[in-house]
């Protein structure tokens, strides 16, 4: 076939049967477009937009004033604390799974899939029972001193706990897929554990790695639900910058909101981008359905 | 003790595989699951489990709760209707056309995975309130979108866009396009060959994503809570209503229906779970 390639490589214009015609094409494709461009482009322009419409100079003012400025160093904290936790987690978990067969495998991937089914503000909810006012676990906090729930602690557990599957579900069909031949040889030869992990596995499934790591990122950046269940709105203490860009719309202060809004786009954005990239590396597409 | 050593050899051939660490990897991932997850979720049914049955009931049932729910429900049934349908065609188009800038809309149908849901709540709002751009453009034939449980289905729909167009365009990919050319060569018709070959195929993976649309939209907070207007009855979603009960220190009112909640969504988790496993028996058939 290679050899005689007069055709354009398309099996639709190969196989004149299945291409629609002209009209219809047309049609469909106006339709899809009119409704992306309804859902996703308009909402990201208007956020841009907005956040410009009192100018540049507001915008810049509205961005580093500090409490704005502690929203981004608290978002930034959770995310330094929740991904690399959620990491470690996901290795471990993919290596138990992936690489080793014991009854209940199936069970545990859905149990890890689980934090994805619970709505987020039951995500936040869950901790408010076990360290709020009347939890179960109060009176060990108190007692030792420890301020969980209004403070960094509840931010970052429920963090924790709506980023916890990422990872791990990137993680478990590639080192699935990738068998054990590789690691077995390096045993044979006398590699330990953790230099099999790191000079082996790991570097075999890089790709996979970082595209776990980067939605990790981007959701634990944007959470709202369950962050604002435990975070208490504490201006400049405990506001992550999506729960400030709450506080600022409700204050009627729309061109300050979206300012720091057109921040976390601009993340969303870099974060689809770097994805695609990413996609186009491992050469699968759409893997993820969350 | 010459029983012994067959013993032993019949052990190892159950180990679960040969490469070292798998103890320390499967106790890190129970305890770290057990700590985040299961033990803080099994609390919303502890709580519940000690509230009296009649208490229960009168707190996840009341006339706000119902009220609630049939907006969740029902918000989520229409926005995962829509996006079933609005998924198939841009799966559809996305395989099978060409057209400029298509790579772009390719990325940028997960947006809605990387937008945070505030942003994409106030952006919505922005957008149908009656003074936006599309909320302008609507006022004067009388319809209102912001602020009322039409603008729920609107956040509903924006959120759970990825999921059809996501579990649909792989198996559009994959399609194998002999059947349909077989099809035509017994002279079916384009629309014919739809109905009859190309959407039996699909479905499974439509209903798959149409179920986890569905889940989304009916746990979603974030970008709907801007654009609802949250009236009491009237435009109040069940997870707001949790929020609600919670800042009145309510904790066994917020628990009773976040626990009607939780359990739709296992309940939820378990039919996408089945969904999937007749997907795969369906494409190892």
């Amino acid at each position: 076939m290679t050899s005689l390639n007069i055709f354009p490589q398309s099996p639709a214009d190969i196989r004149p049967v299945l291409t629609d015609p002209p009209w219809a094409r047309t049609l469909l494709t106006g339709m899809a477009l009119a409704f992306l461009g309804l859902f996703l482009f308009l909402p990201l322009v208007a956020v841009f937009g907005e956040a410009l419409a009192k100018g540049l100079g507001a915008y810049v003012s509205a961005i580093v004033e500090p409490d704005a400025l502690a929203a981004v160093r608290l978002t930034l904290l959770a995310a330094a604390i929740a991904v690399p936790l959620n990491l470690v987690f996901g290795v471990a978990a993919a290596w138990a799974i992936a690489k080793f067969r014991f009854p209940g495998r199936g069970l545990l991937i859905s149990l890890i899939e689980l934090p994805f089914s619970v709505s987020p503000v039951i995500s936040g909810l869950i901790y408010v029972l076990m360290f709020g006012a009347q939890g179960w676990l109060a009176p060990v906090t108190q007692s030792l001193g420890l301020q969980i729930l209004f403070a960094v602690p509840g931010i970052v557990l429920a963090t924790l706990f709506v980023t916890f599957p990422f990872v791990a579900r990137e993680l478990i069909p590639l080192m699935e897929e990738q068998g054990t031949d590789e690691e077995q040889a390096a045993m044979m030869l006398g590699a330990s554990g953790w230099r099999i992990l790191f000079w082996i596995t790991l570097p075999n499934v890089r790709w996979g790695l970082l595209y776990g790591v980067l939605l990790c990122n981007a959701r634990a950046m944007g959470e709202f639900g369950a962050v604002s269940v435990v975070s208490g709105h504490i201006r400049g203490l405990t506001n992550t910058m999506p729960l400030h860009v709450e506080i600022l719309y409700n204050e009627y202060n729309f061109a300050a909101a979206f300012a720091v809004a057109s921040l976390l786009a601009g993340l969303a954005l870099v974060t689809l981008a770097a994805k695609s990239a990413l996609e186009w590396r491992m050469g699968c597409h759409g893997a993820s359905t969350h | 003790m010459s029983e012994k050593p067959p013993l032993a050899w019949k052990l190892q051939i159950r180990s679960p595989g040969v490469l070292p660490g798998f103890g320390p990897a499967l106790g890190f991932t129970l305890l770290y699951l057990g700590l985040i997850v299961l033990i803080p979720l099994a609390g919303v049914f502890m709580k519940t489990a000690g509230m009296a049955w009649d208490d229960f009931l009168g707190k996840a049932f009341s006339p706000r709760a119902l009220a609630a729910y049939r907006l969740s429900f029902g918000g989520a049934l229409i926005a995962a209707t829509i996006n079933a349908l609005a998924g198939v065609l841009v799966a559809w188009v996305l395989v099978r056309y060409r057209f400029p800038g298509k790579k772009v809309v390719e990325a940028a149908v997960d947006l809605p995975f990387a937008l945070p849901t505030a942003v994409a709540g106030i952006a919505l709002t922005a957008i149908y309130a009656p003074n936006g751009w599309i909320g302008s453009l609507l006022a004067p034939l009388g319809l209102k979108v912001a602020f009322t449980p039409l603008g729920v289905v609107v956040a509903m729909v924006f959120v759970g866009l990825p999921f059809v167009v996501r579990t649909v365009e792989p198996v559009l990919r994959d399609f194998e396009t002999e059947v349909e050319e077989a099809a035509h060569s017994l002279g079916a018709g384009r629309g014919q060959i739809f109905w009859r070959v190309i959407l039996p195929g699909i479905l499974p993976a439509m209903l798959t994503g149409y179920a986890l649309a569905f889940a989304r939209a009916l746990g979603e907070y974030g970008s709907v809570i801007f654009i609802a207007g949250n009236m009491p009855g009237v435009s109040e979603i069940a997870p707001l209503l949790i929020i609600i009960q919670l800042e009145q220190y309510d904790y066994a009112g917020a628990t009773a229906i976040a626990s009607v909640m939780l359990v739709a969504a296992f309940l939820l988790l378990i039919l996408i779970n089945s969904l999937q496993a007749w997907r795969r028996s369906r494409h190892e058939a």
